[in-house]
């Protein structure tokens, strides 16, 4: 277990290695730069903006200028917001998108699960076509469409929520839901295609002869071996949903990191994009590996690879 | 068979429900109504600042908070407009022109209560103009003797630049030549002080990528101080007890909010807001139907224009301009395309800017612009090359663009092609000269007509069109140095009869700001410059 961590933990290192790479190569490619504006600067002062921020040095040195950087721990500083290092745009918008995160997870978890084991013991009926369209509809519906639709019922015409914000609890509710409902619906297929290959299982007929109540069988037997697949995708998914989520941020105006990863790209702020993109990057693989041990731990014939 | 399984989720479902309207049904106070009670006004910025350091920052959104927190020599009365003391409370302006002698107020203090002198603010010109703060406006500040010969590097000792403080409370600013609007260029944040003890605790007199602005750190001489700033959050500001004229100051407090433009509007709605940066162009007839005593139209002063780049084939001869000029019709366009009240725009300095008035005028005239292209060697559009016409990617921005194109077709039977990029890589394409048509706009730094006219000179850094005129340059120079507004007044008015007749850009509109305003705030004046002095502004 210990050297499967460890050599998950090498294999990494080229990665992020790679990931850096590419993205400082494709934001030198970009056209345009971070101190671009409107109303243009005077050369020799352009000049000496770059200057402060090392992008006057030929790029193979700005790239090890940056990697050193990298190594040291050191994001640098935003090109976009003055006054603010990188490192501290993370440190202050990830608890909120980790948040917002968490509950969006919650929310695709206990809807999610319930609807496709449920959709899957009712197979061939017609409450399993009801709740799987209605799953692919949660696929379907992006959240841009669906965040609006959420307030206009739930904060223009019920006023229960505020329309906006992240100061008080209940504006957790409404942003989670419009991030939670996707995640729900995908993990509601995902559960049913397990679900259903799990109950034609030789031992899942063997419970039933012995006499086993049915929740007993669920519960017990079926719903771990058919959340495989689920837990397989939370990976992915979890690191998605708790680096932040541009749309749903903006809809709601919520303080997450997902707006500075998007908007910094389009400011060219060279540091910011690096920083995000690292930082979604460690949380891929991150999380990826806990998937992988979670798996080990679920199922026994994976435990000695 | 799952009977159980779907009791047990059901129950679990109830109950998350029922929790869920219990903590919504908790109701709290609108942040309208909070801040009526504790006169903090809720504002909406747009956008999240981009920084503010004074002497970096260069944008409308980031002089929107800073007039809150620093405040120049001379300020502008919110209602008229007019050049009202500021740190200095009284000032001399010598015959010629040239020499301005400024008397600071004795109860100016920074918000850390040192006294403001007049050695900060030449310590705070020294900043902005050392090249290497590399302050993009630092241009600002040109007027004054050497400004620009220090900036650029050629002067090394800053002692040798008009400026100095005869005592802590007197400061003299010897300029160039005698710049009639000199008065109201004191009230743009490049001239602002910036406390210089903050600032060398932080870092250098040249750093750019300090932490003085910082919450806790921030040291001003406005109204307000600093008291929280989480990025796109909110900048929070409290008042400011050692203000010179601490009175003056109606509210005790204001909240800045960098909410995007649609969900803007919806804070507005639900009292979250006081006042709101824009109004989407899609909400504006239900407002004017349903509330329009919450939205307010205001002449902004800026232009929006396409810029031509005559150094392409045909785009070189100025009777293909003007047919392309001429034959908008820009009525259609403010009335049934932008419908929030803009101009159409037949000249390039918009109205009134400095109390100056264009003259000369385009027409509307597809007659006289068929002739002009016919003349020109295109009768009907016949062989006329396809241009291209870019713009930054924007919905609003297409559809003017749709439009016009249409009307060229329409008008001349010529064929341009629209194509778009996102800002950065527009901005890229645009500097390089590398395009045929592009959209632009213009605001303007100050209320004169400088600040228009100046893009058509040769040596214009925004002047991307390769056109340019030696007798318009001389004009400029000239209206410069002129004293007398009239005088000067009759050379703008000759130097933009040039830029209409050589259409090296087409005007299209001047732009309006529209705003959504609660009815509890008092003190918020209509005024070009969107320029809004917080002073004034009371809660009732």
């Amino acid at each position: 277990m210990l050297t499967h961590i460890a050599r998950r933990f090498l294999q990494a290192i080229p990665t992020l290695w790679l990931i850096a790479t590419l993205t400082f190569l494709l934001l030198y490619l970009a056209p345009g730069g971070p101190f671009d504006e409107e109303k243009p600067v005077a050369p020799e002062i352009k000049e000496q903006i770059e200057a402060h921020y090392g992008l006057n040095l030929p790029l193979h040195q700005q790239y090890f200028r940056f990697m050193g950087n990298l190594l040291h721990g050191e994001l640098g500083p935003s090109y976009k917001y003055a006054g603010w290092n990188v490192d501290e745009i993370i440190r202050q918008s990830f608890p909120v998108s980790l948040e917002l995160g968490g509950f969006a997870l919650l929310i695709a978890l206990v809807i999610g699960i319930p609807i496709g084991v449920f959709a899957a013991l009712r197979h061939g009926r017609l409450s399993e076509s009801f709740l799987m369209s209605f799953a692919m509809i949660g696929i379907c519906l992006p959240a841009f469409v669906l965040g609006p639709l959420l307030l206009l019922v739930f904060s223009s015409a019920l006023s229960w929520f505020n329309p906006l914000g992240w100061s008080v609890a209940s504006d957790r509710v409404l942003p989670a839901l419009t991030l939670g409902l996707f995640y729900a619906a995908y993990i509601a297929r995902l559960s049913r295609s397990g679900m259903l290959d799990v109950i034609q299982q030789d031992y899942i007929r063997t419970a039933r002869a012995k006499g086993l109540t049915e929740s007993r069988i669920v519960n017990i037997h079926a719903l771990r071996t058919a959340l495989y697949p689920v837990v397989a995708y939370l990976g992915p998914a979890i690191a998605g949903l708790i680096s932040g989520s541009f749309v749903v941020e903006t809809i709601f105006f919520i303080p997450g990191l997902g707006q500075f990863f998007v908007n910094s790209a389009f400011n060219r702020d060279y540091t910011l994009v690096m920083g995000t993109v690292l930082f979604y990057a460690v949380l891929i693989l991150l999380f990826n590996l806990l998937v992988d041990l979670l798996q080990m731990w679920m199922n026994p014939r994976t435990r000695n690879d | 068979m799952p009977d159980c399984f779907l009791r047990q989720t059901t129950l679990l479902l109830l109950i998350a429900w029922t929790a869920m309207w219990d903590v919504a049904c908790a109701k709290k106070a609108t942040n309208v109504e909070r801040g009526n009670a504790s006169k903090e006004l809720y504002i909406g910025l747009g956008t999240e600042p981009s920084g503010l350091d004074p002497h970096i920052t260069t944008g409308l959104t980031e002089l929107y908070v800073l007039v809150a927190f620093l405040e120049g020599l001379a300020t502008v009365n919110a209602e008229t407009g007019a050049i009202e003391p500021g740190v200095a409370q009284s000032w001399e302006i010598s015959e010629d022109g040239l020499s301005y002698t400024f008397h600071f107020d004795p109860k100016a203090r920074w918000s850390n209560g040192d006294p403001v002198t007049a050695e900060d603010f030449l310590f705070s010109f020294e900043r902005i103009l050392t090249p290497a703060l590399g302050a993009p406006y630092a241009y600002m500040l040109y007027p004054m003797r050497g400004a620009e010969a220090f900036n650029k590097g050629e002067l090394k000792d800053f002692s040798k630049v008009g400026a100095q403080a005869l005592n802590p409370t007197t400061l003299v600013i010897e300029l160039e030549q005698a710049t009639p609007y000199f008065l109201s260029l004191l009230t743009h944040n490049t001239w602002w002080p910036v406390h210089p003890p903050t600032i060398l605790k932080h870092g250098s007199i040249t750093d750019r990528i300090s932490k003085w602005t910082k919450p806790g750190n921030f040291v001003g001489n406005g109204p307000f101080a600093l008291e929280s700033w989480r990025l796109n959050s909110s900048i929070t500001a409290q008042k400011n007890p050692y203000y010179r004229a601490p009175e003056t100051v109606g509210l005790n407090g204001i909240h800045f909010l960098p909410i995007e433009m649609n969900a803007e509007e919806r804070a507005f709605r639900a009292g979250h807001l006081h006042l709101t940066s824009s109004v989407p162009i899609h909400r504006i007839d239900w407002y004017r139907e349903n509330q329009p005593e919450d939205i307010r139209f205001d002449t902004a002063l800026g232009v929006y224009y396409y810029m031509l780049n005559t150094t392409r084939g045909a785009l070189g001869d100025p009777r293909v301009r003007k047919a392309l000029a001429y034959s908008i019709n820009r009525e259609e366009l403010t009335e049934h395309v932008l419908k929030a009240g803009q101009q159409p725009a037949y000249h390039f300095t918009p109205p009134n800017t400095g109390g100056y008035n264009t003259v000369a005028q385009l027409p509307h005239d597809p007659e006289l612009a068929r002739e002009l292209l016919a003349e020109a060697g295109f009768p009907g559009g016949e062989g006329f090359p396809t241009f291209e016409l870019l713009y930054n990617t924007s919905e609003s921005h297409r559809t003017i663009a749709v439009a016009i194109q249409q009307m060229w077709k329409k008008e001349l039977g010529i064929d341009i092609t629209l194509y778009n990029q996102e800002w950065k890589a527009y901005l890229s394409t645009r500097e390089a000269g590398n395009f045929d048509i592009l959209r632009a706009a213009w605001f303007g730094d100050y209320d004169d007509p400088n600040t228009f006219l100046s893009l058509g000179e040769t040596n214009n850094g925004n002047n991307h069109t390769g056109w340019n005129s030696p007798q318009y340059d001389t004009l400029l120079k000239q209206a410069a140095n002129t004293l007398d507004p009239e005088a000067r007044k009759a050379i703008f008015q000759q130097a933009e009869a040039i830029l209409l007749e050589e259409m090296p850009v087409i005007p299209i509109y001047f732009y309006v700001t529209s705003k959504l305003i609660n009815q509890s705030v008092h003190g918020w004046y209509p005024n070009i410059l969107d320029y809004h002095p917080y002073q004034a502004v009371t809660l009732k």
